[in-house]
C-alpha cells in the first residue's frame, strides 16, 4: 500500500511539471492558434535561470531565501515571452500555419544555442535546495520533501489558473478572444494586448515548470526538446487549447510514465505515443478539446 | 494556402528538359573537375534532395506539413544497417529494395493514422509517431546500437565490390550511383505531380469539399501520397548510410524532420525544383556552419527566421521573380 503511495506521489510530481508546460502550450494555442515549437526551450530557459540563481550566484544562502529565488526562472521566461511575441510572432498570425511552425522552429534552434552560449555545455545544478529540504519517511523509505513541494506548487498553480481564467475579468477577455478573435476585437478588446498577455502567461507557466524541476534534476542542453515532445503528448490526449485537458492529460501521462519507469522502461515513450494515437483515433479533438 | 499559379503551372516536358539538361551535364562532369571532398558533399546534397522531393509532395501538392519525415529516412537507413548486421547483405541494390519495402510498410501504417487529420493535428501526429521510432532505436540498444548506432561498410554496386580507397569510391562510383537514382526520382516525381493523381491531390488541397463532389477519393489519395512521400524519403535514407558509414538515432529525431522542412523552405516549396536546390544549398550551409562555429544551430536558426520573414518563396521563388522582372523590363523596352 505504501509502495503504491510512493508511486502515486511520483506520478503527481511528473504530472505537476507536465501540467505547467503543457498547460502553457495549450493556453497559447487556445488563444492565439499558434503551436509554439520553442515552448520547450522556454521551459529549459526557466530551469537554467533558476539553476544559475540558486546554484551559482547565491549558492550557500539559507534555504528559505533559495525558495524565494525559485520563481526567478518563471519570471525570466515570462519576460522573454513578452519580448518575443510582438517582435517575432506577430507578423505571422495572418500567414499560413506552415510559416508559424517554421518561425518557432527557427526560434527553437536559436534559443537552444543561446543557452549553450550563456551557460556552457555542462549541466547546471541547483541541488542545494533539494538536499537542504530533507525528507519524510514513508513506510521506512525516505521520500524527499522537495518532491512534495513541487506537487503542492503544481496544485496551487492549477487552482490559481482556474480562478484566473474563470473568475477574473481578464479571464473573460481571454476566453472571448479565444472563441472569436474578430468579434472580441469588434467589441473593443485590444487583441494585440491579449495576445502578449496570453503568450507571457504561457511562457511563465513553462518557465515555472522548468524552475520547479531543476533542483531535483539539473538543467541540461536538450531538456527543452524532450519536454516539448512530452507536452505534445499531454495536449494531444487532453485536447489542444483546453486547460482542463492539459490537467487530465498531465495526470494520465504522469501515471503512465511512473508505471513505465517501474515496469516497462524500454518502451515507456512508445507506450505514451501509442496512447496519444489511440485517443486521437477515438476522439480527434482530444478528451476535452473542442472539435 | 495560396499558391501562385505561375509557379505550379505544369511546364511542357520540352521546356523542363531545356532547363534540366545543363544542370545534369554539370552534375555529370563535376567529379572530374572538383575535388573529392566537394563531390562527396554534393552527393549528400543529392541524397537529401530525394528526401525533400518526397516531403514536398505532401507539403505543396497535398497541403500537409509533416514534422515526422525523419521516421521514413531513419527506417530506410536502419533497414540497410539491419540487413548488414543480421543478413550479411552487401549489395546496394538489395539495400535499396529493402529500404523501399521497409519505408513503404512504415509509412503505410503511419499514414493510415495521420491522413485522417489535416493542418496542425497532422503535423503533431506525424511528429509524435516519428518519436516512437526514435525512442525505440534509442532504447533497444542491443538491436540498434543505441546512441553508438550501427556501422555500415561500403556496399557493392551492381555486383562489383569496390576495392581500395573508400573516399575515392564515394567520390566516383557511389556519386554516380546516387546521381542516377536522384535523376530517376526527380523524373518519377515530375510524372506523379503532373499526372491525374497529382492533379487530384492539388484539387484536394485547394478545396476538399469540391474535390469530393467531383468524385476524388480524398482519404485514399492522401494516403497514397503519404506512402509515396515516405518511400522517397526512405530511399534517401538508404543512400545516405553508405556515405555516412554509420546510422544513429539522431536521424530519427524530430529535429531532423525540422531540417527537411527547413531545406524545402530554403529552396522554395512552391516550385518543383525548390526542394532540390534547397537540399543541396542547406547541406553546404550546414557543413560550413558546423565547421565554422559550435553555435551553428544559432546561425541556422537566424537564417531560417530571416528567410520566413523576408523570403517566403525561397531561393527558387526569388530567382523566378527576378527573371520575371528582367523579362518584363525587356518586353517594355522593345
Amino acid at each position: 500500500m505504501d509502495f503504491l503511495l510512493i508511486h502515486l506521489l511520483n506520478s503527481l510530481l511528473f504530472a505537476s511539471v507536465l501540467f505547467l508546460t503543457a498547460g502553457g502550450l495549450s493556453l497559447i494555442y487556445g488563444v492565439m492558434r499558434i503551436v509554439n515549437l520553442a515552448h520547450g526551450n522556454l521551459y529549459a530557459f526557466g530551469a537554467y535561470v533558476t539553476a544559475w540563481a540558486i546554484g551559482g550566484v547565491l549558492a550557500g544562502a539559507p534555504t528559505p531565501l533559495l525558495y524565494l529565488l525559485l520563481p526567478a526562472g518563471a519570471v525570466a521566461a515570462a519576460l522573454l515571452g513578452a519580448a518575443l511575441e510582438p517582435t517575432l510572432l506577430r507578423p505571422f498570425y495572418k500567414r499560413a500555419e506552415e510559416y508559424q511552425l517554421l518561425v518557432t522552429f527557427g526560434l527553437l534552434m536559436i534559443l537552444e544555442d543561446l543557452m549553450r552560449l550563456l551557460w556552457g555545455p555542462y549541466p547546471l545544478s541547483a541541488s542545494a535546495l533539494w538536499e537542504n529540504s530533507g525528507s519524510v519517511t514513508i513506510s521506512g523509505n525516505p521520500y524527499p520533501n522537495y518532491n512534495l513541494v513541487v506537487i503542492a506548487i503544481g496544485l496551487v498553480a492549477a487552482v490559481f489558473l482556474w480562478a484566473f481564467v474563470y473568475k477574473t475579468k481578464f479571464g473573460v477577455v481571454l476566453r472571448a478572444t479565444s472563441q472569436d478573435m474578430r468579434m472580441a476585437s469588434a467589441l473593443g478588446i485590444d487583441v494585440n494586448r491579449v495576445y502578449v498577455q496570453a503568450f507571457t502567461l504561457g511562457c511563465f507557466m513553462a518557465g515555472l515548470g522548468g524552475a520547479m524541476i531543476v533542483p531535483r534534476d539539473s538543467a541540461v542542453l536538450g531538456m527543452g526538446v524532450d519536454a516539448l515532445v512530452l507536452a505534445f503528448i499531454v495536449v494531444v490526449i487532453g485536447g489542444l487549447g483546453s486547460l482542463e485537458g492539459a490537467l487530465a492529460g498531465a495526470l494520465i501521462v504522469g501515471v503512465v510514465r511512473e508505471l513505465g519507469i517501474t515496469f516497462f522502461a524500454e518502451i515507456e515513450l512508445a507506450v505514451l505515443y501509442l496512447i496519444a494515437v489511440l485517443v486521437l483515433l477515438a476522439r480527434p479533438a482530444g478528451l476535452f478539446g473542442r472539435p | 494556402m495560396s499558391v501562385s499559379p505561375l509557379a505550379l503551372a505544369a511546364r511542357s516536358p520540352r521546356r523542363t528538359l531545356l532547363y534540366a539538361l545543363p544542370v545534369i551535364a554539370v552534375l555529370l562532369v563535376l567529379p572530374w573537375v572538383a575535388d573529392q571532398y566537394s563531390t562527396i558533399l554534393l552527393a549528400y546534397g543529392l541524397v537529401m534532395a530525394i528526401a525533400a522531393l518526397g516531403f514536398n509532395l505532401l507539403l505543396v501538392y497535398t497541403g500537409l506539413l509533416s514534422f515526422g519525415h525523419s521516421a521514413y529516412f531513419g527506417v530506410g537507413a536502419y533497414a540497410v544497417a539491419m540487413m548488414v548486421k543480421y543478413l550479411k547483405v552487401s549489395s546496394m541494390e538489395l539495400f535499396v529494395v529493402g529500404a523501399i519495402v521497409a519505408s513503404a510498410a512504415v509509412s503505410a501504417l503511419f499514414g493510415f493514422v495521420c491522413v485522417r487529420y489535416t493542418r496542425i493535428f497532422f503535423s503533431i501526429l506525424t511528429l509524435a509517431l516519428s518519436q516512437v521510432l526514435w525512442s525505440l532505436a534509442f532504447k533497444f540498444f542491443w538491436i540498434t546500437g543505441g546512441t553508438d548506432g550501427l556501422r555500415v561498410p561500403t556496399p557493392s554496386l551492381l555486383g562489383v565490390t569496390p576495392g581500395g580507397d573508400k573516399i575515392a569510391f564515394l567520390a566516383r562510383g557511389y556519386y554516380y550511383y546516387v546521381l542516377v537514382l536522384f535523376l530517376a526520382c526527380a523524373a518519377v516525381m515530375w510524372v506523379i505531380v503532373n499526372s491525374p493523381f497529382g492533379k487530384a491531390l492539388q484539387a484536394i488541397r485547394d478545396n476538399e469539399t469540391r474535390a469530393s463532389f467531383v468524385g476524388v477519393q480524398i482519404w485514399r489519395c492522401r494516403w497514397v501520397a503519404f506512402v509515396v512521400s515516405g518511400v522517397f524519403t526512405g530511399l534517401a535514407g538508404a543512400l545516405w548510410v553508405p556515405l555516412n558509414g554509420l546510422t544513429t538515432p539522431d536521424i530519427l529525431h524530430w529535429q531532423f524532420s525540422g531540417e527537411i522542412v527547413f531545406m524545402t523552405v530554403l529552396g522554395g516549396f512552391r516550385t518543383f525544383a525548390g526542394p532540390i536546390v534547397g537540399a543541396v544549398v542547406f547541406n553546404y550551409l550546414k557543413t560550413y556552419a558546423v565547421g565554422y562555429t559550435v553555435y551553428w544551430q544559432l546561425l541556422l536558426g537566424v537564417i531560417l527566421v530571416t528567410l520566413v520573414l523576408s523570403l517566403p518563396t525561397g531561393i527558387v521563388g526569388m530567382v523566378e521573380r527576378l527573371t520575371e522582372r528582367v523579362r518584363r523590363r525587356r518586353a517594355t523596352a522593345s
